[in-house]
Order: structure tokens, then C-alpha cells, then sequence
């Protein structure tokens, strides 16, 4: 192993493939199991503190002012309309400082800032101030502003000019490779069908809060609900202009993120300058309706789906050309077609990202951007392919299994698709499905479908410091975060098992940039970067351990306290004579991202009922085959795939964000009208793990899984959708009143 | 005004425009019950008010003159779990936590609805329901969790009931119709 620094820094670099990896031969025999979460009992019993329930003295109250118009400017705000209600302490805005959007996951530098210019409905431009959330509630809504309105686009259109010449988002906007055209011409048997997505909301539970104070020095400590931290800190720094060593953030407990938290949102510059502006904490609660106004959706695409075939059902071409809408000062796009790139076969392959610029609230990420919707398309576009082949679409998946990727010509790190494909099967009991619209239990249309699950692997720089103390306990921190993935709980397993401590005698630190920084919770990387980085720094620790010993480090078995090594047993508290020792791991990518495709596999298999008088669609039961490599905690990792297939039930069936076409404002601003699935929605899961290691990912040979089980899930949904009715909606949600004048006559 | 809060008597001298919700957080330091929509839309803000399951959030604070109400502070604290919420613990029945208060909160209120005899949509016998899956589903639809741990929540329930909860949960007390 290349270290960088000295003993107590040690870095890797992801340049080389990792085959061994210590993790495999440990004896504490925590990390892979289903221990409990470290963090539960705190959770359920209401102590666990989320970013607006530190009590600090003196706060003031801060309750959010969105803009009333879809586009134009800020003519004035009559504060003094307001100041004197009751309990009012001031309305505060700062047309050139606030931000107009969320910023984007890990970028360095401020969010679009100034709120003069309105660009979209809910726009946060003031905030007031309030001795009680009643009092500044009150004088929110009743704020008087003056606007001068201008023309918008409010409307999303595909005749409208798209903008295709934009930055990479975790995939080229454009590529291509052959001829898609010819092949298409002359291929035995090819679909060409356009497929629909709406804007959705993350919805995470706990609303974006923020508690900002200022120390006499300047500095500017914020509890956040924030998935990055480390980034997040840097954007606020330089929103506020400030140095980023000023600027602390502390988010200890997020209440989900699914993406919506991954770069600050308007909420924390405008809690940051109302503080300073009056010298005492405040603390700003986005309200629901906010939320879901001016944060970040995943934005609506538009996906032209061009598949060609030989007869016996050989890809021949793959086009998925997308378009997807943002704001005109944004140039993130829905990466719609990242997995499209090395999922199937096929020569001729033609994948675009385009943009149509409107004014809506900001399109980023939300859980699995790219595959979540692009794998709406892809494989549903698969499923008419089997049913146009007459070829079981299991099947027509095995066999364009490529064996590298087909684009880079590089080998894939792991893959275990076409085993998830088969074992799920199995599992399901596939050879029961019938031929589309031919299976009906009384009023019921029932039906089977299946897709594959793929998500890219990415490894994100970060540090985590593990200390033993002579007591023989460790502690772990890291500015890495647990927004319910169980961060906490994985950490404390690692660390616990390098060490050869009891889980109890291992306490994890986390959410806060005091500590060593890392890339925190988002696109899957967090289990897998800063479990890399705890098992570095605890992998030094063993180094300083067998040297006192006096055995080489793989000669050294750490257990329940106790250093055993040429033929001595001595517990740690012996061995480290009072003295505490520590390090600090830092894992980084190297080229093995580049040598090797990496990503998680899966597949999922759904049974749907549909009722032939009602069209209403029921979830009967769904299975997900994963492959991710080492699952560092089966019950975590499970309920991670449990969240994700309920989001592809949600993004198949329920979720729809629907825009105003006169005005951009959202019509469906809250959870009432923007339906997730509840409890009666979503029928017992099934989840299985295959095993597997990847040695080209991290030396601790796990993949991402926050993402994987919602990547293909609401395709197979779909699927079985039209193996019940044999009707193919290709325009999501799959509500009833698209399917109902489809459905056979009573 | 006064009312009990997991069984301590209160005092407060509170806002008309306070609900329950943020009397509980903003003033009582009671943070365990969550704000996630402030519309009674998603269940976070479940307590329990004389014994039955209400949305805080959803209820003016001047309007529990001597009510009876708990939290899920008041159910257990971390070194003495109620079996609700050890059970939401050894089933994983939560990922982020921060609908979770309310979740257990409304299944200790919901046994006792069904112990109660009191039917639901779903229920094949509306005047004696029995606690199946899918009454627990039906019944816990109000507490949305968006980690999706549902099947993991139903588990939890399920076992708590099994074990002798139905029996020990709460006696719901109708609200008197208001004059």
C-alpha cells in the first residue's frame, strides 16, 4: 500500500487495484452483519438533536419570504408595513448577497446570488425576523412587496430552442459512437419510442433549517441540515465573503437529504446575514410550501428511446436523446443517460443531454440523477424490444451483457447484472409470468415486470480520524454526515473490527467541519470514501499496535480489546501504557476511475394488480438482486434498497410536480397534493445481496447502495404494468386516467 | 393554562397562534416531536392527547386546558426504550429518524384504537378488527416516511402487538363534541 504522508497522515490513492484488503480477516466480526444502528436509541426516543432544535440563547426568529411573480424584479419591500406588529423585531434583505438558488453538490464557490432579479416563483427575497415564530409567521404573509413583472417561460416545450452545448455532469452532454440512423434503417427489429418524466421533489421529512450565529471574531457557526458540510462551509464563505476557515457548519442529525441538501440553500445566507444584521442568533425554518418553491427538483425530461436489434435480439444501436429544463443561469442537467453509456451492447450508440431554459425553481439532483428517470426510458424501451421480439426479456438483457464497456473499451470493476438477472428469477418465480393482458383475478389485471438496476460507483475525496485512548476505546470523527444511510453505525463497525473492539467501545463523530473534512453523504460515495478512510487511519493504528507488539501488522490479531501476536495476548490499555495514539486516513481517486467502469448492479422484479373498472395500479410485491460489493451492514444496506425501490414505486405511480403554465409556481406545494408513497402504497420488499468485492473501488471493496435500489425499480414496475393491460404508458406517473381509456370494455 | 406533559403538570402562559407543536418544541424543549409540513399532512408531529393519537401541529396549544398529553420523550429515554421503540430499533424501522417520533407515537396511539374495537377502511369486520399487515399499513398511512422504511415499521408493530402491546396500549378517550 502507497502511503503519503508519515505514519499518522496516510493517504491512497485509488491508482491501483486493492485485492487485499484487512477487512477480510479481522476477527471482531461486526462488518457485514446487521448490527443495530449506533444511533437508534437516540433517534427513537426524540434526543437526537436536528439543525432546529439546538437551544441557544437569545434567537430570533426568521420566517422566509418567497417572490409573488414568476419573473421580474423587486421594486420595493415596505417593511416598516410590518415592523410594527407585535413582536416584530425587523424584515431584512440583501438584494445582492441572498442566493437565488441552491447550490449543486460539492462545488466550491457561492450559488447564483441576488434577489433583486426574480427568475422563478417562490424566489426567497427577505426575511423577517421575530421575539416568536407566531410573530414573524404573521408578518411574513402580510408583507407588502411591489414587483414589476416580465415576460417568463413558464411552459416547458419541446419546440422550444434547446441549449445542447453544455459543461459535463457526471457524463459528456453529448456523445456518440457509429450510426445510430443506419443501423436503425436496417436493423430486423427496432423501437422508437419517447418516453416522459416530471419535475419531482426530494420531500426530504425534516424542511431545510438553519441556526446561524456570528463570534466575536467574525466567525459564523451555522447548524444546517446539510449532507456536505465540508463544501457547503466553502460556499457559504464565499457567499458571506468570507474566508472558509470562518464559516463552521454543524449537522449532526439530518432529517434525509435525497439530494436536496447537498449545496446550500437560501435559507442559511439569509439566516447568516439577518444574524449579523442583528447581532443575535437566528434561526430560519423553511416552511413545507418553501421547500418544494425554492430549493431544487429533479427536473421533467423528455427521452427519445432508439433501440435496433437482430433477429435473434442482438443491440445493433442504442439512442437516448434527452432533454431536461433548468433555469437560464444554470447549466446542470439531468444526466438521463449516464448508464446508457455501458449497460447494454451495441456498436451504433448515440447518447444527448439538452436543456430547455424556463423559469422554474432550479433542476439538480435528486436521488440516483440520471438513472432514476433515464432508466425510465432505457428499460422500458428494453421490455418493448423483448415484446417485440418475442423474447423473454431477461433473456434480451443476458444476451447484451457486454464484457467490457462498450464505449471506453475498459474492463468493468465488477459486474454482477446478469447473476441478479437470473437469481431474481428464481427467486420470483419468473416462468409463472403470462403474456401481456392474459392474467385476471376477478376485477384485478395482474402482471409481472422486470428491469435491470445499474448505478455508477464513484469514490469522493475525504478524511476521517480515528483515536484510541489508553482506556482502550476509539473515537472516530469526520466532517462525513449520516442523513439516515447509517453512516454512524458502518463507521463504528470498520473501526471496530480493525481495531478488535466491541461495537460499545467505539464512538463515531460526525456532521461538523471541526473535523477532518470529507466528501459527506450524496451519489452513493459516502459508506464506501469515508469507510475507506476510517479503515486507512485505524490500518495505521494497527501499524503503531504490531509495533509495539513487535510482529509485522498482518501477523497482528486485534480482539475484544486484546493485541495478540507471537504467541503473546496483551490488552490495549497495557499496550499503549497511557500514551493515545492516532491518525488520520484520506482516501482519493486515482485512476482505477478510469481503468475500470465501476458501478452497482441489480435487478428488480415486480407483480402489479391493476383494477380493470378503476385503472388504479396496486403493488402486489417487489424483489431487488443486488451486487455492490461488500455490504458493510446487511440491515442498513437492506433498508437503503427498501428506500430506494418505494421511490421507483413513487416515481412510476405518484410523483408529479406540476408547474402553472402561467406563472411557473408550483400548483402541488405540498405533501398532501405531491403524493409519496405511504404505508399502503408499498407491499413487503424483498431485498437479496449477492455477494461480491470490488478491488478496483477502495480498499475496503464496497460500491455504492444509497441509489441502486431506485435505479430501474419504477421500470419494472411499468413493466409489469403492461404485462397486466398490456397497455404501455410512456408518459410518468401511471396514473388511472391514463390508463383507464385503455383498459379492455367492462 | 395548565396540562400535563409525560406526566409532569405545566404551566404556560402561551400565544393563541401556538400550536401544540411548537408550544412542545419552541417552548417546553419537547424537540422529539418534529415539524415536517405543518399542515397535517405527513404525521411527523404525532403525540398522543388522553391517550390518543393526534397531529400536534394541527392543534392550538390554548385548546389542551387540562389534557394529558405525551411525547415520545415521555414513552422512553435511551437507556429505558419502550417496547415501541426498541422494536422500531431492532427492525431498523427508520433510516433518517426524523419522522420516527411521530411514527411510534401514532402506533402506540393505534393499537389502542384497535384494542379499542374501532374499525378501519379496511377491516373485513368493522366492529372487531383484527391488526393484519394490512391494517397496520392502512392505519399507519398518516405518517409518511420518505426513507421508506414502512415494511421495517409494519415489523416493529406487528412484533410489539404480538407481544402483549395491544393489550398495554393506551385507552383512546373520544374528544367531547365541542358546545
Amino acid at each position: 500500500m502507497m502511503f503519503g504522508f508519515g505514519e499518522d497522515n496516510v493517504t491512497l490513492t485509488m491508482d491501483k487495484p486493492q485485492p487485499v484488503s484487512r477487512l477480510d480477516t479481522t476477527v471482531q466480526g461486526l462488518v457485514g452483519t446487521g448490527v443495530e444502528r449506533v444511533d437508534g436509541p437516540a433517534k427513537v426516543s426524540g434526543r437526537a438533536t436536528y439543525a432546529a432544535e439546538y437551544r441557544i440563547d437569545d434567537v430570533a426568529y426568521g420566517v422566509l419570504v418567497g417572490a409573488g411573480i414568476g419573473k421580474g424584479k423587486v421594486v420595493s419591500i415596505d417593511a416598516d408595513a410590518v415592523k410594527s406588529l407585535p413582536g416584530v423585531i425587523d424584515v431584512v434583505t440583501d438584494y445582492d448577497t441572498f442566493i437565488r438558488v441552491s447550490q449543486q453538490g460539492g462545488e466550491t464557490e457561492a450559488p447564483t446570488q441576488g434577489v433583486r432579479d426574480v427568475e422563478y416563483f417562490g424566489e426567497i427575497v427577505a426575511i423577517v425576523l421575530g421575539e416568536t415564530y407566531e410573530a414573524a409567521r404573521d408578518a411574513a404573509l402580510r408583507l407588502p412587496i411591489d414587483y414589476e413583472t416580465e415576460e417568463g417561460v413558464f411552459a416547458f416545450s419541446m419546440e422550444a430552442e434547446r441549449d445542447g452545448d453544455l459543461p459535463p455532469n457526471n457524463t459528456p452532454a453529448q456523445s456518440a459512437q457509429g450510426d445510430v440512423e443506419a443501423a436503425m434503417a436496417k436493423a430486423a427489429v427496432t423501437i422508437d419510442a419517447t418516453y416522459t418524466t416530471p419535475s419531482q421533489n426530494s420531500a426530504a421529512m425534516e424542511p431545510h433549517a438553519s441556526l446561524a450565529m456570528w463570534g466575536e471574531d467574525g466567525s459564523l457557526t451555522l447548524y444546517g441540515a446539510y449532507q456536505m458540510p465540508t463544501s457547503d462551509a466553502q460556499q457559504l464563505a464565499d457567499a458571506l465573503g468570507l474566508s472558509k476557515s470562518k464559516v463552521r457548519i454543524v449537522s449532526r442529525y439530518i432529517g434525509g437529504g435525497f439530494g436536496s441538501k447537498l449545496g446550500i440553500a437560501p435559507e442559511s445566507v439569509a439566516a447568516a446575514v439577518a444574524a449579523k444584521r442583528l447581532g443575535r442568533p437566528v434561526k430560519a425554518v423553511m416552511m413545507r410550501q418553501q421547500v418544494f418553491d425554492a430549493t431544487v427538483r429533479r427536473s421533467n425530461t423528455s427521452q427519445r428511446m432508439r433501440l435496433a436489434a437482430t433477429a435473434d435480439g442482438r443491440l445493433t444501436a442504442i439512442g437516448h436523446e434527452t432533454t431536461a429544463s433548468n433555469l437560464s443561469t444554470e447549466d446542470y442537467f439531468e444526466p438521463a443517460g449516464i448508464s446508457t453509456h455501458f449497460l447494454y451492447a451495441g456498436e451504433n450508440r448515440l447518447i444527448s443531454h439538452d436543456l430547455v431554459r424556463v423559469n422554474w425553481l432550479l433542476s439538480g439532483s435528486m436521488r440516483a440523477p440520471g438513472e432514476a428517470v433515464g432508466l425510465l426510458g432505457l428499460e422500458c424501451a428494453m421490455d418493448e424490444l423483448a415484446e417485440a421480439l418475442a423474447l423473454d426479456p431477461i433473456e434480451l438483457r443476458i444476451r447484451n451483457d457486454p464484457g467490457r464497456d462498450p464505449e471506453k473499451d475498459v474492463p468493468f470493476s465488477s459486474r454482477a447484472l446478469k447473476e441478479a438477472l437470473r437469481h431474481g428469477a428464481d427467486h420470483f418465480g419468473w416462468d409463472r409470468r403470462q403474456a401481456a393482458g392474459t392474467r385476471r383475478e376477478g376485477d384485478w389485471l395482474v402482471g409481472m415486470g422486470v428491469a435491470s438496476a445499474a448505478r455508477a460507483n464513484i469514490l469522493m475525496k475525504g478524511s476521517a480520524k480515528v483515536a484510541l485512548d489508553p482506556d482502550g476505546t476509539a473515537t472516530v470523527t469526520s466532517a462525513m454526515t449520516d442523513i439516515g444511510t447509517g453512516s454512524y453505525t458502518i463507521l463504528a463497525q470498520i473501526a471496530a473490527d480493525m481495531l478488535g473492539l466491541p461495537l460499545d467501545r467505539v464512538r463515531v463523530e460526525l456532521g461538523d467541519t471541526n473535523h477532518v473534512p470529507s466528501g459527506g453523504s450524496g451519489g452513493s460515495w459516502g459508506a464506501a470514501s469515508s469507510g475507506s478512510a476510517v479503515y486507512l487511519a485505524a490500518q495505521a493504528l494497527r501499524a503503531k499496535l504490531a509495533k509495539a507488539m513487535g510482529v509485522e501488522e498482518e501477523e497482528l490479531t486485534l480482539k475484544d480489546g486484546q493485541a495478540i501476536g507471537a504467541n503473546r495476548q496483551v490488552a490495549l490499555a497495557e499496550l499503549l501504557d497511557g500514551k493515545p495514539i492516532e491518525a488520520v486516513g484520506t482516501i482519493d481517486k486515482g485512476a482505477q476511475e478510469k481503468l475500470t467502469t465501476q458501478a452497482s448492479y441489480g435487478a428488480h422484479f415486480a407483480e402489479v394488480a391493476v383494477d380493470v373498472v378503476t385503472g388504479e395500479v396496486r403493488v402486489r410485491r417487489m424483489l431487488g438482486v443486488f451486487a455492490a460489493g461488500r455490504i458493510l451492514n446487511q440491515q442498513t444496506a437492506r433498508s437503503q434498497c427498501l428506500g430506494g425501490m418505494t421511490f421507483g414505486i413513487g416515481g412510476a405511480l405518484h410523483e408529479e410536480l406540476m408547474h402553472d403554465a402561467r406563472t411557473g409556481k408550483l400548483v402541488n406545494r405540498d405533501l398532501a397534493e405531491y403524493h409519496v408513497p405511504v404505508n399502503a402504497d408499498v407491499p413487503d420488499l424483498e431485498v437479496i445481496f449477492l455477494p461480491e468485492r470490488d478491488i478496483h473501488a477502495n480498499p475496503i471493496h464496497a460500491k455504492g447502495i444509497g441509489e441502486l435500489g431506485i435505479c430501474g425499480a419504477g421500470a419494472a414496475v411499468a413493466n409489469a404494468i403492461y404485462n397486466a393491460t398490456g397497455v404501455r404508458i410512456r408518459d410518468f406517473p401511471i396514473t388511472l386516467d391514463k390508463l383507464l381509456p385503455h383498459l379492455p370494455a367492462m | 393554562m395548565q396540562f400535563t406533559v409525560n406526566g409532569q403538570r405545566r404551566e404556560v402562559d402561551v400565544d393563541i397562534r401556538t400550536s401544540l407543536l411548537d408550544l412542545l418544541r419552541e417552548h417546553l424543549a419537547l424537540t422529539g416531536s418534529k415539524k415536517g409540513c405543518d399542515h397535517g399532512q405527513c404525521g411527523a408531529c404525532t403525540v398522543l392527547v388522553n391517550g390518543r393519537r393526534i397531529n400536534s401541529c394541527l392543534s392550538l396549544a390554548v385548546m389542551h386546558q387540562d389534557d394529558e398529553i405525551v411525547t415520545v420523550e415521555g414513552l422512553g429515554d435511551p437507556e429505558r426504550l419502550h417496547p415501541m421503540q426498541a422494536a422500531f430499533v431492532a427492525h431498523d424501522g427508520y433510516q433518517c429518524g426524523y419522522c420516527t417520533p411521530g411514527q411510534i407515537c401514532s402506533a402506540v396511539g393505534m393499537l389502542g384504537e384497535v384494542a379499542a374495537g374501532w374499525g378501519s377502511h379496511v377491516s373485513p369486520d368493522l366492529a372487531a378488527p383484527e391488526l393484519s399487515t394490512e391494517e397496520i399499513a392502512e392505519r399507519m398511512s398518516g405518517n409518511v416516511c420518505r426513507c421508506a422504511a414502512y415494511p421495517n415499521i409494519r415489523a416493529a408493530i406487528a412484533e410489539v402487538a404480538e407481544d402483549g402491546g395491544l393489550e398495554a396500549a393506551p385507552e383512546p378517550r373520544r374528544q367531547e363534541a365541542l358546545a
